[in-house]
């Protein structure tokens, strides 16, 4: 909430992008979110092959639960954000858009694996293996917008973030960034939380039938 | 309200609203829980009685 009244009353217009910039302020931290999503999901899946703790295979699949739910917002705050800069709603010639969609697939393809294999040691190890796997497309899709050709999508953050931000541009992404992982990581621990009390409440009736 | 501003609007409204649709969802699944651990809880009470008449 603080983010969103940053970004519409505090922070001034961007010259070249106008009213419309300000899309970036969550779009761009959505995108970011879902990479944490997706890499905390690829961690956790480490930690399942590494220790064999079968917990870690459900905080692996919420995690990508998440970022499932922040790439589809990704996808749509950077759809309406493509619609109003360059009058389409999707730009397949674009390199990093095509990517992050891929990246998108990648990740809601590892649902139909998971569901298409039964409950057990099998099917944790084949999720976590999943999730490794996707986390090596997000350095690529996030590279992709800083060495693709075509020039379309914007390259706002740098590493000489100065050039391009002003103080107040940089405050209210980090607000909105700092508030997203907060979102993310609150519908994470709720959704977790729900997914435990299932499988317990699975297990309590084959334990009373 | 320009085009601009109703495009930003717009997008802040979907993060909102998927994000609303989310937490409507989730409800639904804690409804279904607490019926579930209610028929449960009633199966549990059961169970000692079936065992005295056996």
């Amino acid at each position: 909430m603080g983010g969103t009244a940053l970004a519409f009353y505090w922070v001034p217009n961007a010259p070249l992008e106008g009213f419309r910039q300000r899309i970036f302020y969550f779009h761009v931290p959505i995108a970011l979110t879902s990479y944490a999503c997706f890499g905390w999901a690829a961690w956790k899946g480490l930690r399942l092959l590494w220790t064999r703790d079968r917990r870690y295979d459900l905080e692996s699949y919420t995690a990508v639960h998440m970022g499932v739910i922040f790439g589809i917002l990704t996808l749509l705050t950077g759809s309406i954000w493509a619609r109003t800069s360059w009058g389409h709603w999707w730009v397949w010639g674009s390199r990093q858009l095509v990517l992050f969609l891929v990246l998108f697939l990648f990740y809601a393809a590892y649902f139909m694996l998971r569901f298409s294999v039964e409950p057990g040691p099998r099917r944790a190890n084949m999720s976590a293996v999943y999730a490794l796997f996707g986390v090596a497309l997000i350095p690529v899709s996030f590279l992709a917008i800083r060495l693709a050709e075509d020039l379309v999508h914007p390259v706002v953050l740098t590493h000489d973030v100065g050039s391009k931000l002003t103080g107040s541009q940089i405050t209210t992404f980090l607000v909105c960034l700092a508030g997203m992982l907060a979102l993310a990581a609150t519908l994470y621990s709720n959704e977790l939380a729900g997914k435990r009390l299932d499988v317990r409440l699975r297990e309590l009736r084959e334990a009373l039938q | 309200m320009t085009t601009a501003e109703k495009y930003a609007t717009a997008a802040y409204l979907v993060v909102l609203g998927i994000v609303l649709l989310y937490v409507v969802l989730y409800s639904f699944k804690l409804q279904r829980m607490e019926r579930e651990l209610t028929e449960l809880t009633e199966l549990a009470r059961r169970r000692p009685d079936d065992k005295k008449a056996a």
